[in-house]
């Protein structure tokens, strides 16, 4: 260092020695950043310590398997579980091929015009469209308007409004996903007298898969966690049946986790604070099982395709 | 939709067919290329013998990639590419508005100038092709057949399940072939095929062309003039107007271009005094 410095003819006295105000930022700037990391990290253990001491004892059995009840004591989770998963379930059966085929459409098939840009422009925006908004929409078109054949506040229309919600962020993943595939597979493939549809099939698809499950699994992982739109349409917060496993099934009214924890924490008892802490555990739980399916599928498929 | 003729996937070696027809395989009348408001290549007619290696050469933006690209309609894709005047192959041309691209491409086969493997097996990548045009003889074969043709199989015979993007650029590049000679076209176009590859893999690939010339029609673009007159038999010199509009400047055997070319640009460019 000192022997560079009075060695070398290359470096003049012109330039600013490397100490001072230049050296304290550089010795500074690593802890203020390990300072932002741990703030919001303490936040969420705090919370998560929290959420546990009241909820840890009172997950059970019976919690799991018990209808909600006027006494917190008796009160359960496994309307609002079921529920959630219908509705999540549904929800990725409509939104996944919906928002992979208006991916496909768009980066595949669409010609370069004011009309794709116009569609492109405004699936952007849907994106950052607040959730209660599809709320409202959902609450007019699926449960009054639909209503011959949703049977009014469901969980079809339930999962046909969060459908709307996630599909913007389902068609943006697909698609960086899809261009992130080189064009040179594209022309490959159209080279050996592949049609589009047999090009997008068997070479581009396997390849944003991928990218394109990981896309649906985070949206959907927001989609579980959503209320606003849920109330607006009108799920109900006492449910004490199990929907049939059938299509009438699907016409019966529902409730979802987050809608009974904020019911339970509205409430002044305290034994139902603690019901609430115990389904934010469930919510918790299932929500990292999503998040661990989506990496465990890229994963897999990742696997598969090189 | 097409009246293109379509030709089913043939078992016996389409040179005992060919041997016999002196027409050319390509014919190129009045061709136009724009993109968009530019154009790129300006009233080439020319006639690309069959069964034979034609070589295209001259300086960066020329046209050569653009006029080899239109022989399977690949610029199709490209969004504002129009094309004027003909194309015939098999005397029909493929510019016609009854002709579909996906069954022009069937029958004109491409290499492209970065060793481009799909994703999948070794194997996967020669009988995909195959497959997806409704070939219904045993694939095995096929697949056999066309990686010694293409002078790969004893490379790979033992791994054919292993992904074709592990293998070296050169092997790539051969794999490639064997993928678009799998389909048995009867034109192959070439785009620089061994511009990404280093001089070993180049000749293997050079000495790949001579074994697949007559069975085959084969059309490669080159910024290499030593690899044009090693591998070619005729040879296509294309250079610009001032405006940078690529055209035809002289076309002949590569012998005669190269020793004794009739215009002065071409000699000046096969010497090296510009391009």
């Amino acid at each position: 260092m000192t022997s560079l410095a009075s060695s070398s003819t290359v470096l003049t006295p012109t330039w600013a020695p490397i100490r001072g105000a230049r050296r304290l930022w550089d010795r500074l700037l690593g802890p203020l950043a390990l300072v932002a990391t741990l703030l919001g990290l303490v936040v969420l253990v705090v919370l998560l310590i929290d959420v546990f001491r009241d909820g840890w004892p009172r997950l059970s059995w019976q919690f799991l398997t018990s209808f909600p009840s006027r006494k917190p004591e008796e009160a359960g989770i496994l309307s609002a579980l079921v529920g959630s998963l219908w509705l999540i379930s549904l929800t990725a059966l409509f939104a996944f091929p919906l928002g992979v085929g208006a991916a496909i459409y768009l980066e595949e098939y669409a010609p370069r015009s004011r009309f794709t840009e116009f569609i492109e422009v405004n699936i952007a925006n849907l994106a950052g469209v607040p959730s209660i908004i599809y709320g409202l929409l959902g609450l007019e078109v699926f449960v009054r308007f639909l209503f011959p054949i949703t049977n009014g506040r469901t969980i079809l229309s339930g999962a046909l409004t969060m459908t709307l919600l996630v599909l913007p962020m389902i068609i943006i993943a697909t698609r960086e996903a899809l261009r992130a595939v080189p064009d040179s597979l594209r022309q490959a493939g159209l080279a050996m007298g592949a049609t589009r549809w047999q090009v997008v099939r068997d070479l581009i698809l396997p390849q944003a898969l991928p990218g394109a499950l990981t896309g649906t699994i985070l949206a959907l992982s927001r989609a579980i966690g959503e209320t606003a739109p849920l109330i607006t349409i009108g799920a109900l917060t006492y449910i004490a049946y199990l929907p049939p496993f059938s299509l009438e099934g699907l016409r019966t009214p529902f409730t979802v986790l987050p809608i009974q924890i904020f019911n339970w924490v509205s409430r002044p008892q305290a034994g139902f604070h603690q019901a609430a802490a115990a389904g934010i555990i469930v919510l918790l739980v299932v929500l990292l099982s999503m998040n661990a399916g989506a990496i465990y599928l890229r994963n897999r498929f990742q696997r598969r395709t090189v | 939709m097409t009246s293109f003729p379509r030709i089913s996937l043939r078992t016996e070696s389409p040179s005992s067919a060919l041997a016999t027809e002196t027409a050319p395989a390509i014919q190129v009348r009045h061709l136009q290329v724009w993109y968009g408001t530019k154009q790129a290549l300006k009233d080439v007619t020319l006639d690309v013998p069959r069964g034979q290696i034609t070589a295209f050469i001259g300086p960066s933006g020329c046209g050569k990639s653009t006029l080899l690209r239109s022989f399977n309609r690949m610029n199709d894709l490209i969004p504002g590419a129009r094309v004027e005047g003909e194309v015939l192959i098999e005397g029909q041309n493929i510019y016609a508005a009854d002709v579909d691209p996906v069954a022009v491409r069937r029958h004109v086969g491409m290499v492209f100038q970065k060793p481009n493997p799909f994703p999948k097996s070794i194997y996967e990548n020669v009988a995909w092709g195959a497959r997806i045009n409704g070939y219904k003889g045993k694939m095995d074969d096929l697949v056999e057949a066309a990686l010694r043709d293409a002078a790969l199989w004893d490379e790979v015979k033992d791994k054919l399940n292993e992904s074709g993007l592990s293998l070296s650029g050169g092997q790539q590049q051969r794999l490639c072939i064997a993928r678009a000679i799998a389909i048995k076209p009867e034109i192959i176009l070439m785009d620089e095929p061994c511009s990404a590859l280093d001089p070993i893999a180049t000749l293997k690939i050079e000495d790949l062309m001579r074994d697949l010339r007559e069975r085959y029609t084969i059309v490669i673009v080159t910024h290499n003039m030593q690899q044009a007159a090693r591998v070619s038999d005729y040879t296509a010199f294309f250079t610009v107007t001032p405006d940078r509009v690529g055209y035809l400047e002289e076309f002949g055997k590569t012998h005669q271009i190269f020793t004794n070319p009739r215009s002065k640009i071409t000699e000046d460019y096969i010497t090296g005094r510009f391009g």
